[in-house]
Formats: structure tokens, C-alpha cells, sequence
């Protein structure tokens, strides 16, 4: 590690992931160039007038070229040496919003900068968490086989996310989720990840099927268990154990975890928007934090009114689209809030499923791009790193495209790299382009 | 450090993978197998803007347009984009103050939501037109929205042709298949109801896309799916404008109606029902109030008297009852009954006759003999060879049923009243099983249950005039580019009276009614040159006042057809309460049977009595007092205001003397009755009130 050259930047990057990024950005200034275009206006010139959401995105891009750029200028080790300082910083900045934070659509998660910006700690901190995760897990003397070292990167990847329930920024807090990923690629047992799915199965299963015949089903499960494995647990009597175990959990979870939690910790929107997801009605007078949520958030429309024109515009698009600035859904404007969390509605209205299957394509190229780059890294800290942003950019899309096909509650997820906003457009940005810098000095073993 | 866990790199590849399959999955399920999605989207997103066809025009005889249509404009109001608007000046320029203001743009956006534009002032005058084109950059928010209505040339036929309307939901409710929409026009009644069909010609579509507050975004793919509208076809009627006119204006200031028919064509030439309204005050921007005030008006000028209201038909029916005993063999022509002054036949001495002697069937009719026709009648229920009275009345009726008594004629205009011809059922009731001429004989000379609509009464004299057989009368003769509906074929039968009766017998008819203008009755109506055949009647009747029945001024009746060899005009008159049919009825018909054969009214004399029968008020007693009633009603309230403001007067300026103050008299207000809102008259019966008020609380 004698001679780096910092002569030019653009050597050792990872051209196809720019690529990628430059191309997706496009779309998102497309797509929200759509949402908010207008018939009979002079397109160039409100772009340029910075009047309108799409010049406004320009902006930010311009923005985030001159961030990239001086990230890809910095030196790899800035960001070991200072992520678990930068971590230390974003925790606090969270903890100050509840001293000075700004009360924005019902989530007191943003700190009011000057020029009437605002900064949402819980987003810069994805960056810093993802950056001291990767610190924690490449010390040399962490052995992320044993529990402690795992439950400590647990409580590193967890920390901002309760921060964020806090804040009442649900769909953040549920994003430090997406670190599990990069941890079981660092060695977390699989157990985890499959009772982590069972646990999320019978959790759905308990909204959709009646209590007592799930409690019956599980059972019948129970006991087809036993008798499947009879002759194993003749031999082996903690089998059984492990079985009534089980089966006592799973019917404590549907039983009284689960009504607990929708009626005690949720606030009763998101108890209702989850119960509308599988088509039922949520009985808000149940849920103790009735008289908050009221005044938090009233909802002007029926819960289901966001997810039922997103599906008919999604529906509406057919198999080749409609055509650009021709749906009709998007210049309606139909679909709430659609140049930020629906922005993948207006695309897939204009271009159809053809359009959609593409613009996925390009999201699993730069998915399925990263993780090899992840793997082609020396050095673990470049490694966890990337699984990180990977992991964080694939979170992001599965929440968001599934919330707008209707296969998943409305939770206020962006979509990376297209959805309107600055700060999630910058943060993707910065996220990215580390994983690059880091990615061109692959040679190097970075602690 | 080690890299023991690789191959987890692909079970973190598979979980990305999975994942998007998954939404795969499901997009492709929305976008390709569920095409409810599409419909929802254009359900959502595309407004189907109607246009509105130019509704058809009605024409008379000679191609003159009876109704037209001109341009109108509305003040239209988006609430939303209202800021900005001088809504002082606006105020001043439509004479409202700023609370109406806000009170009508309270109610549109209740109503019609603060996006979408809504009429703010409807039908707005040339010159209000004008002064607001001039202003319309103050007014933001508001545009001027062109809007055909209807125009009424000639002021006249406002029964025949009807109005138009806003569709309300009972409407919507029943014609649920027809497409129509809130805030469509209608036809309510006359032709334009019973032609609306015809009339609204086909209304076109444009398609354009709306957002989520449905404001409007461009059209719909360039308007490849739009579609034009069709106008509506003319009418063309039987209706003469002149004959139509002068009816009017000689049942001005009269209650009553005229029917006139062209007995070779079933075409009514023309229908006057008096008390009548001008027809142009139900257009434009002071509508609701003259419909108000003529639903309330005592005269009912909404009622079209000539096929609405039942009569006894008087001594006209006697030309029927007289064909029937011709016909049956009770009488000859030339069989004679004496009268000396009162019918001796049943006893009581009723009826009564006017003119003592005796006469033979010519001058029974000619002198409206009531004792001739009373055994006439007598001598037909009596037969023997009919086997009692109930079956020689069936025989009775079966006649006078071909002679279009006792059932709808099916003219072309709505709400016809159907008459009745009595049935022994009904007599067996009030006289029990077994009941005798005797007990129902007015019937002979149209006194009794027998009733009739005026439109019938001119029917029969048009198959006198005939000889036997006539056309559903009818007011259209044929529909611009044919009848697609097939809605005129039904006046294309001849219909004909029972064929026993031979020409003989109309003739010595016709002998008899030609003696009724030249010598009888009607002597005094005979015009110069034109042989004329007609039957007076004169119908006694009576009123219900607080629960006593009274006993009213007779209504005069008269039928007629000319000229006798070639008849072109049927006529028949009523002019309610007042007196012999000769007095009024008579001459009325003259004039109108002159003004047809002849275009124009001859000799200074005739001119001159026109214009005095044109300006006799003959508005029954009863009708006058509630007309007078309610004027003075509204004097009372009108008093009450006056003696309000003169309080308030005097408690602001304490300098106002006290003389001062008494001269301010409450204006008395007096009916205008100039040539143009020609309402002439109706008696109000207190039923009848009744009526009207209920139609009002329902109209609230």
C-alpha cells in the first residue's frame, strides 16, 4: 500500500455500478418529470427554473456529483478510521431531535437546518451504522462465531432503529432490519433467519385465519411432528421437548403477542393499514394509543385508498404501458404522494409490464453487482460494507414495490435512487459511492 | 480474515432473487390477468362531457316555427379559482348584495364541490350579457357558458307545446334506461313531452381526463372516441298560428277552451285553453318565480282545459242521442213531440224546455228541444227488444263509444282525460237493481253523469261533419326525416262509427244544425256566405261552497263544423259560466270558423263586435273573489311591510311629520294584464284550490 495514486479518481472504480446509478437516477427524474408534468408547458424551461419537483431532483443530483466526487477524491481509510466516530455523532443527532426536532407529518425524526432545509438524522445514520458495523465486524479480534460478538452487532445494527420507533418512523426503524443480511453473510447461524420467516408466517396467519382454528392447526402440526418423528424421539427424548416447546411458543405468539402488539405498541393507523393488507378491518377502539393517533395523524381518506389506485395504475399500465406522459391515472394524480413513496406506479402505468420487468432487471444487476463486488473485497471491513448497502438498497425496493402491488402495509419507504427527495437521493449517493471508493482500493487490506 | 462463509453469498443471491419473482408475480398479475384494474382507471381518470343537441323545432301548418331555439348565456362559477374577483362590482353589476354572494357560493360548494364549475346565475339577459362580457376580467373564476333555451315567437299554444325542465330524480329514477343525467332538460308536458323522444335529438360525448377532484386535464386521446351530437328533428303540426291566436285572444279575460279539427285529417288546427300563460315566462332567469306564481294563480293556467277538464256536454250530446234514435228506429225525421214547457214523460216535469211547440226532429235540434230528446232517450231505454234498460243503455253507449265518447282519443298530448258514459253498474248502485228511464233522462240532453272533454265534443262534430268516420285527432302531422318510432301511425286509421248509420240520418242531422245557425238557436252567429252547421248547449252546474252545493252561472258550449258540403273546420267551444251557448260559445266559434275559411274577419260590424267579445271579462264570481283573496293577502302582507319600513322610518329621522307619513299609502297592486301575459281566467272550486296546494307542497 505504498504508492496510491490520487492523480485520477476513476481509477479501479467499479464503472458498471456509475453506470447503474447514473441510469436509475435518470429514471427517477423521468418518473417524477411525469407525476408532475402538465400539458401546454414548456418543459425546458421549468426544468431549468428549479420551480418544479424534477428540476428541483436536477439540483440534488448536481448536489450529490460534487459529494461523490469528493468521496471518490478521499482517502479509504477516512472511513474506517472514522465510522465508529461518525456512528457515535449520528446516535446523537437522533437523540438531539427529541430535544429540537421538527415535527413533520405526525414523525418528530428531523432537525431543522438553515434555508428551510431539514435533516433526517435516522437516514444519515443508515450510512454510519452500515460504516461501524463493518468496523465492528472487521476487528481483528471479533470472532462473529460467538453470541456475544453477534449480539453486540445486533445492538450496533438495532440502536438507531429504536431511536427511530421513537421518532414514530416506523418504515426506518424497519430498514436497520435489512444488517441481518449482511451479518448472516458474516456468519449468523441460518436458525435465526428461518425462525426469523416462521416467526413473520404465523404472525400473518394470525391476522388472516381465526384464532382458535389456528391454535387447532397448530396442534395438528404439532402432533404430525410427533408422530412423523416417533421413532427419533424414542431415541431421543428432547425431540419432544423441543416440539411442545415450539408449539407452546407459536400459540403464545398468535394467542397474545401478536393482539398485543397491534393493540399496545402500534398506533392505530398502522394497525389498521396492516389489517387492510390482508383485507380486514382493524377495530381501532382496541388499541390504547387511540386518542394520540387521532390528532397525530387523521386520515382523510379510507386506509385502503393509497394501495387501490396504486393497483389500478400499476394494473392500468397492461403489458406495454400506456406511453410516456400518457397515463392517465398519474396526470390525474390519482395516486397519493406519488413523486416520493408511488413513484414506481407512474413508471409502471407508462411503460407496462415490459417497462417494470427492465427497470427490476436494472435494480437486480446493480443487487447481484454489489454482492460481487462484495465478495472480490480483501479486506472484511470492505466486505460487510458492501452486504450492508446491498442489503439496505434491497430492503428498500422490496418494502416500497411491494407496498405498491399491494403486497405489503404502507410504510413511508423511498425508492432507492428514484423517488423524489434529497436526502435519501444523497444518502444512496454517499452509500454507493463509499462502496466504490472502497471497492477501488480492493487491494488493500482496510481494518 | 476467513472467508468460511461463501457460499452463503448465494443464499443471499437467492433471497434477492426469490423476492423479485415474487413481485413479478404479482405485477404480472395485476397488469395482465385482472382487467378490473383498466376499467377502474378509466372509470377514475376519463370525464364523458355530454353535448347537447339543439333541441327540434316545432312548426304550424305553413312552416312557421311555433317554438325556436336561441343562444342564452349562464354565469359560471369554479369556487376555487375565484380569488382575486371583484365581488363588489359583480354584486352591483347582477343587483345582488355580498351576503346573497356568499350564500349562493355556500350553497354551490355544498352541493357541487369547490372545484367544479357551477351556474352561478342562470340565463342571464342580452344586456346583463353584455355588461358582464365587457367586466368578465375582473371575475376570475367565472366564465360565461352558452346555453340554448327555448323562444316563443308568437306567444302562443304554451298548453299544446308544453315546457321544458331540469330532470329531477323521481324523473331519473323512472326513466333509468334513457341516460339521462342531473341537470338534463326534459319536455314536462304538451308535445314536448309526448315528443321528447324526437325533440332531444342525440347528444354527443367527448371524452377528456380528469384528476383525482375531477378537474378537467385535456381531452382524451385527441377525442378519437369522441362522438358528435345529433340535433333533434322539427315537428311539423297541424296548428294554425293565426286560428291559434285569435282563440286566444278571444279567451282572454274567459275560462273555457276551443278545439278546432280538420275533420279530413284528424289535425287539430287549433287549442286554446283559457286561462293560458305566455309561454316565454318559462324561459329565461326569472322562471322559478313565474312558476310559482302560476301554480299558484286560482285560474290554473297550467291546466289544459280542452282534453283535462270533463263536462256535461249540454245540448250538443243532443246531436248524438238524436243520430241513435235515428239510427235504432225509435224516431223518424219526421216523427214530432209537443212540448208545453216542461217533459211530462217521467213525471217530475223536468227537464224543462225553453221554447214551447211542437217540433219535428229539424227544429227539435234547431230550438235544443230538451222534451224531444227526453223521449228520444225514454223511447231507446224503454224498448222492449232490448230487454230492460241495462242492456238498451249498453246499446246506447256501444254507439256513443264509436262516436269517441267514454275512452281516451289518444291525441298526442299527455294527461288526456278519458269522459264517461255511464253503465248500469253505476245506476244499480244509486237506484237499486231495478232502475227505469226515468231516473237518468238528463242524460239525454247531456245534463246527466254523461261527460265529455271538449277535444271529444269537437271530434263528434267532426263525424257529423264526415258522416260517420274520423282520425285520432292529432296536433303533429309528420316528423322531419320520417317517424322512426312509428309515433304517428296510430293517426293514420280511419276510425268508423257503427256502419248501420246511414247518410240519410247525418244528413237530416246536419238539416238540423244548419237550422241552428240559419233560424235556431245560433241565429246571431251566422256568417254571411259560409253555411255553417252547429248546436249550442247551455250546462247548468254548480259549485261546492262550504260544503253547500250552489247553484253557478251556466256554461256555454257550443260545437260546429263548416262548411257543410265540404267541411274543412270542426269547432268546439266551451266558455265556462257564462250562460246560454249562443251568448258566448257561438260567436266565439264564428270568428274562429271565419278566420279559417276566409284568413280574415269581414265587414266592419263582425270587426267590431271581435274586439268586444276579445275584452269581456267572463272570469266566474268564485274564480274572481280567490283571485280577489289573494291579492289582498298579498296587500295585507304587502301593508305589513310598508307599515315596517315607515316604523323604522320614524324612528330613525324624528324630523318626519306626521301628514308626511300617512301619504305613503301601501301601493295597491293590480294584475297587469298587457297583450302579452295574456292569463285569463278559471273558476276555482274549493276542491280544485286544494289540489293546487298540494301540488305545491309537493313541488317544495
Amino acid at each position: 500500500m505504498n504508492s496510491r495514486n490520487n492523480n485520477t479518481i476513476s481509477k479501479g472504480v467499479d464503472w458498471l455500478v456509475i453506470w447503474l446509478y447514473a441510469i436509475l437516477v435518470a429514471i427517477g427524474i423521468l418518473c417524477i418529470f411525469m407525476v408532475e408534468y402538465k400539458p401546454g408547458t414548456d418543459w425546458l424551461q421549468t426544468f431549468i427554473a428549479g420551480k418544479t419537483n424534477y428540476s428541483k431532483q436536477l439540483i440534488f443530483l448536481g448536489v450529490c456529483v460534487v459529494v461523490a466526487t469528493f468521496i471518490l477524491l478521499a482517502d479509504s481509510k477516512l472511513f474506517t478510521t472514522f465510522s465508529n466516530l461518525l456512528y457515535a455523532f449520528g446516535i446523537l443527532l437522533m437523540l438531539a431531535t427529541f430535544v429540537v426536532g421538527k415535527n413533520i407529518n405526525g414523525s418528530k425524526s428531523w432537525i431543522p437546518l438553515a434555508g428551510g432545509f431539514n435533516l433526517q438524522p435516522a437516514e444519515l445514520c443508515k450510512i454510519f451504522t452500515a460504516l461501524a458495523l463493518s468496523k465492528f465486524l472487521s476487528r481483528q479480534e471479533t470472532d462473529f462465531t460467538n453470541i456475544k460478538s453477534q449480539i453486540i452487532g445486533a445492538v450496533i445494527a438495532l440502536a438507531p432503529a429504536i431511536l427511530s420507533i421513537f421518532q414514530n418512523e416506523t418504515g426506518l426503524a424497519l430498514v436497520y432490519f435489512s444488517f441481518f443480511i449482511a451479518m448472516y453473510r458474516e456468519g449468523l447461524p441460518p436458525a435465526l433467519l428461518i425462525v426469523g420467516i416462521s416467526f413473520g408466517v404465523l404472525v400473518v396467519a394470525t391476522l388472516i385465519v381465526d384464532k382458535n382454528i389456528l391454535a387447532i392447526a397448530l396442534t395438528v402440526i404439532a402432533l404430525l411432528a410427533i408422530y412423523i418423528l416417533r421413532r427419533y424421539i424414542k431415541r431421543q427424548k428432547s425431540i419432544l421437548t423441543i416440539i411442545v416447546a415450539v408449539w407452546f411458543i407459536c400459540v403464545g405468539v398468535q394467542r397474545f403477542a401478536v393482539p398485543y402488539i397491534f393493540n399496545n405498541v402500534f398506533q392505530c393507523y398502522q394497525s389498521t393499514r396492516i389489517y387492510s393488507m390482508v383485507g380486514k378491518d382493524y377495530d381501532c377502539t382496541q388499541n390504547h394509543h387511540k386518542s394520540k393517533s387521532n390528532s397525530d395523524k387523521p386520515s382523510k381518506k379510507p386506509d385502503d385508498y393509497n394501495v387501490r389506485q396504486s393497483k389500478i395504475a400499476i394494473g392500468s399500465g397492461g403489458l406495454w404501458g400506456k406511453g410516456f406522459l400518457k397515463g392517465t391515472q398519474t396526470r390525474g394524480k390519482y395516486v397519493p404522494e406519488q413523486h416520493t413513496d408511488f413513484i414506481f406506479t407512474s413508471l409502471s402505468e407508462a411503460f407496462g409490464l415490459v417497462g417494470c420487468v427492465i427497470f427490476l432487471g436494472l435494480y437486480l444487476l446493480l443487487l447481484f453487482r454489489i454482492v460481487r463486488i462484495a465478495e472480490r473485497q480483501r479486506s472484511t471491513f470492505s466486505r460487510v460494507y458492501a452486504y450492508s448497502v446491498a442489503s439496505i438498497i434491497f430492503f428498500h425496493i422490496t418494502v416500497n414495490v411491494c407496498m405498491t402491488v399491494g403486497l405489503f402495509p404502507i410504510i413511508g419507504i423511498p425508492l432507492p435512487l428514484i423517488s423524489y427527495g434529497g436526502s435519501s437521493l444523497l444518502t444512496f449517493t454517499i452509500l454507493i459511492f463509499i462502496l466504490i471508493r472502497l471497492d477501488a482500493d480492493r487491494q488493500m487490506v482496510l481494518r | 480474515m476467513p472467508v468460511f462463509n461463501q457460499n452463503r453469498s448465494r443464499v443471499i443471491q437467492v433471497i434477492f432473487t426469490s423476492i423479485f419473482i415474487i413481485i413479478l408475480v404479482q405485477l404480472i398479475h395485476l397488469q395482465i390477468l385482472s382487467p378490473k384494474y383498466k376499467l377502474a382507471a378509466e372509470n377514475n381518470a376519463i370525464y364523458r362531457k355530454i353535448v347537447y343537441p339543439d333541441r327540434g323545432i316545432i312548426f304550424d301548418r305553413k312552416r312557421r316555427p311555433l317554438l325556436e331555439n336561441i343562444m342564452s348565456f349562464d354565469l359560471v362559477v369554479t369556487p376555487s379559482e375565484t380569488k382575486g374577483t371583484d365581488t363588489l362590482d359583480l354584486c352591483t353589476l347582477l343587483q345582488i348584495d355580498t351576503t346573497e354572494y356568499k350564500r349562493r357560493m355556500r350553497d354551490i360548494i355544498f352541493k357541487n364541490t369547490a372545484v367544479r364549475p357551477s351556474v352561478f346565475e342562470p340565463l342571464l339577459t342580452q344586456e346583463l350579457y353584455a355588461k358582464l362580457y365587457e367586466n368578465m376580467y375582473k371575475f376570475p373564476g367565472f366564465i360565461l357558458s352558452e346555453r340554448k333555451s327555448r323562444a316563443y315567437p308568437y306567444n302562443i299554444g304554451a298548453n299544446v307545446l308544453g315546457y321544458i325542465a331540469e330532470v329531477d330524480t323521481s324523473f331519473l329514477r323512472r326513466h333509468k334506461e334513457e341516460g339521462y343525467e342531473q341537470g338534463d332538460y326534459t319536455g314536462m308536458t304538451g308535445l314536448e313531452r309526448s315528443y321528447e323522444k324526437i325533440l332531444m335529438g342525440q347528444r354527443g360525448i367527448q371524452r377528456f381526463i380528469k384528476d383525482n377532484r375531477s378537474r378537467i386535464q385535456g381531452s382524451y386521446e385527441n377525442g378519437v372516441f369522441d362522438t358528435a351530437a345529433v340535433a333533434g328533428k322539427n315537428l311539423y303540426t297541424s296548428i294554425d298560428v293565426e286560428l291559434q291566436k285569435l282563440g286566444e285572444k278571444l279567451m282572454n279575460n274567459k275560462v273555457g277552451s276551443i278545439v278546432a279539427i280538420d275533420p279530413k285529417t284528424g289535425g287539430i288546427l287549433c287549442m286554446v285553453s283559457a286561462p293560458t300563460y305566455n309561454p316565454n315566462y318559462l324561459t329565461g332567469n326569472q322562471r322559478k318565480k313565474h312558476f310559482a306564481q302560476l301554480l299558484l294563480d286560482p285560474r290554473l293556467p297550467f291546466n289544459n282545459r280542452a282534453i283535462g277538464n270533463k263536462y256535461s256536454p249540454g245540448s250538443t250530446f243532443k246531436t248524438v242521442s238524436g243520430i241513435i234514435g235515428l239510427t235504432e228506429g225509435v224516431i223518424t225525421e219526421r216523427t214530432t213531440v209537443t212540448c208545453n214547457g216542461a217533459c211530462q214523460g217521467s213525471g217530475t216535469g223536468k227537464p224543462k224546455c225553453l221554447d214551447k211547440g211542437t217540433f219535428d226532429f229539424k227544429n227539435a235540434i234547431a230550438h235544443s228541444d230538451n222534451t224531444y230528446f227526453s223521449t228520444v232517450y225514454k223511447r231507446i231505454l224503454d224498448q222492449p227488444r232490448y230487454g230492460g234498460a241495462d242492456s238498451a243503455l249498453a246499446v246506447f253507449n256501444k254507439y256513443a263509444y264509436t262516436f269517441g265518447l267514454g275512452h281516451k282519443l289518444g291525441i298526442d298530448i299527455p294527461s288526456e282525460k278519458a269522459g264517461n258514459l255511464p253503465v248500469s253498474k253505476y245506476y244499480r248502485k244509486i237506484f237499486g237493481q231495478k232502475w227505469y228511464s226515468c231516473n237518468v233522462i238528463s242524460n239525454a240532453i247531456g245534463q246527466g253523469e254523461v261527460q265529455t272533454t271538449l277535444l271529444q265534443l269537437a271530434n263528434v262534430m267532426a263525424i257529423i261533419a264526415n258522416k260517420g268516420w274520423y282520425y285520432t285527432p292529432h296536433i303533429v302531422d309528420s316528423i322531419q326525416g320520417g317517424d322512426e318510432y312509428n309515433m304517428l301511425d296510430a293517426f293514420k286509421t280511419k276510425h268508423y262509427t257503427d256502419k248501420n248509420i246511414p247518410d240519410s240520418i247525418f244528413d237530416a242531422v246536419q238539416d238540423g244544425m244548419q237550422a241552428v245557425v240559419d233560424y235556431g238557436t245560433a241565429a246571431a252567429s251566422k256568417i254571411d256566405g259560409i253555411v255553417m252547421c252547429g248546436k249550442t248547449g247551455t250546462v247548468e252546474n254548480s259549485a261546492k261552497i262550504n260544503g253547500v252545493m250552489v247553484k253557478q252561472q251556466d256554461h256555454s258550449f257550443f260545437g260546429a263544423f263548416a262548411p257543410r258540403d265540404n267541411p274543412k273546420i270542426a269547432i268546439a267551444v266551451i266558455c265556462e259560466n257564462s250562460g246560454q251557448g249562443a251568448w258566448a260559445a257561438a260567436p266565439i266559434a264564428s270568428f274562429l270558423v271565419e278566420q279559417y275559411l276566409r284568413d280574415s274577419i269581414s265587414g266592419t260590424e263582425r270587426k267590431a263586435k271581435l274586439e268586444e267579445f276579445a275584452n269581456k271579462n267572463l272570469i266566474p264570481y268564485l274564480m274572481r273573489m280567490q283571485m280577489q283573496k289573494n291579492d289582498s293577502l298579498k296587500r295585507v302582507k304587502e301593508n305589513e311591510i310598508l307599515q315596517q319600513q315607515m316604523n323604522k322610518e320614524n324612528n330613525d329621522s324624528t324630523e318626519t311629520e306626521e301628514p308626511a307619513l300617512q301619504e305613503v299609502k301601501p301601493k295597491v297592486p293590480i294584475k297587469k294584464t298587457s297583450s302579452k301575459d295574456k292569463i285569463s281566467a278559471v273558476a276555482i272550486l274549493i276542491d280544485e284550490q286544494r289540489k293546487i296546494q298540494k301540488a305545491i307542497a309537493r313541488k317544495v
